[in-house]
């Protein structure tokens, strides 16, 4: 059997690998599940790596790629010595410790991993429209990765459905593409910041269907259309697009901690105020599977550093710590 | 084996050539999805050698393979038997999901 580690930490976006850089700098030897790879948002490197220019992220004057960030931290966690695992947890243990945790056959007796400490940064992911049509066109027209399947779209007409910022950078970013871009929105209003609104109103490309939804997508062997419905009239009209971008929101990656961990209605995981311990010791949160508040890379990196603190010093507590860093708490 | 790289004029007779299962992977350099699965492949490849091979095309060289099968979104995996198109697999995946979803044909 694999040794104990001290700490695992599941999920590598902003959050999971902040945890693992200062975890690998407190010399705790972190593993880190990575996940596997994807088209949504839930793979290695998280929701940065389906998005292009990142430009809040402090440090960065003329913005940074998604990929580039996040392959930056990965680079860094790696550097001092956290092992990186391209696998996907299945399942955990966190009734005794060490916490078990499981990657592929979820049924066997023995778990994968164990640690005396475990991080979640499982982070967030897309929702879909939930429409029985979506299974049809996914891969043709519909599509869960601006950056991937632009290209695809030149000279079309294509659709996103949201208000948020992500809607509006996949809107601007596929303007680059498409002839027209509609953005369908459920209310009068965008969510969005204001520099992207501004970004989004100012391009020609760029047109809006206000206080809709989408109800059905139409096609035979590819999208031709999508069925909108006014949320004030009723009405019932199609737009033709043979492209569909849907950015209408997150939710958490928290299946597998269902009945294990307490979580809000949506599923987000709790934390302690002011701290990012679960109602499980040893066990910690950090990054958007905790946050439906914030939910920015800053935050996710922020809340990553305080969960690796927090493991570092329980572990401490329970007489755990290497001795080198229980004499040095302060470097970090 | 590793990877063949097929271009717009040479897939037709390579897949029509393989006395094997040919893995066609539609990808491009700005997919980053499409970087994460390529490892993956290649240890599928290695790890099938007498059954499978897998062949590269890029989207953005080589635009007109991808449009005559419809690829609208990459990765897109078509796998072709006999010269015919017998599975399509859109979206990066894990690899025991991948091997699963190509369990017969291996």
């Amino acid at each position: 059997m694999k040794p104990v580690r001290n700490v695992a930490i599941v999920g590598s976006g902003p959050a999971g690998l902040t945890a693992a850089i200062y975890t690998a700098r407190a010399n705790l030897a972190p593993l880190v599940l990575e996940g596997e790879p994807s088209s949504t948002t839930d793979q290695p490197g998280g929701q940065l790596m389906l998005t292009t220019d990142v430009e809040n992220y402090p440090g960065f004057v003329e913005g940074i790629q998604g990929p580039d960030l996040m392959g930056a931290m990965r680079a860094q966690a790696a550097r001092f010595g956290a092992e990186l695992v391209v696998e996907r947890v299945s399942r955990v243990d966190f009734s005794s410790r060490p916490f078990g945790l499981w990657v592929g056959d979820p049924t066997t007796d023995e778990p994968t991993h164990r640690a005396k400490a475990v991080i979640i940064s499982t982070g967030a992911q897309s929702i879909m429209l939930g429409l029985e049509a979506e299974a049809r066109f996914l891969g043709r027209g519909l599509s869960t990765c601006a950056t991937c399947d632009g290209f695809f779209h030149q000279g079309s007409a294509i659709a996103v459905v949201g208000g948020g910022d992500s809607a509006m950078e996949e809107a601007l970013f596929l303007s680059k593409f498409a002839d027209t871009v509609t953005v369908i929105h459920r209310r009068d209003e965008l969510r969005a910041s204001k520099i992207m609104q501004e970004r989004a109103f100012k391009n020609e490309k760029i047109a809006f269907r206000w206080n809709a939804v989408v109800q059905d997508l139409v096609g035979d062997d590819a999208l031709e259309g999508a069925l909108l419905k006014d949320v004030h009239t009723g009405e019932t009209s199609v737009l033709e697009v043979t492209g569909m971008f849907v950015a209408i929101g997150h939710r958490p990656n928290t299946d597998l901690f269902k009945g294990l961990l307490d979580m809000d209605e949506g599923g987000y995981l709790l934390t302690l105020d002011g701290s990012t311990a679960t109602n499980v010791a040893g066990v910690f949160a950090a990054g958007d599977v905790a946050d439906h508040t914030y939910r920015q890379a800053i935050t996710a990196a922020g809340t990553g550093c305080m969960a690796a603190i927090d493991a570092e010093r329980w572990l401490e507590a329970q007489g755990d710590a290497p001795a080198d860093i229980a004499e040095t708490p302060t470097e970090w | 084996m590793p990877a063949v790289t097929l271009s717009d004029t040479t897939f037709d007779e390579e897949i029509a050539s393989s006395s094997q299962a040919v893995l066609v992977d539609f990808w491009a350099e700005w997919c980053g999805p499409c970087k994460k699965i390529a490892p993956v492949l290649d240890e599928i490849a290695a790890e099938h050698a007498d059954t499978l091979r897998v062949a590269k095309l890029n989207v953005d060289d080589h635009p007109d393979i991808g449009r005559r099968y419809q690829v609208m979104s990459i990765p897109t995996l078509l796998l072709f038997k006999d010269g015919e198109m017998v599975k399509r697999l859109v979206g990066a995946k894990g690899k025991a999901q991948l091997l699963d979803e190509l369990s017969e044909f291996l």
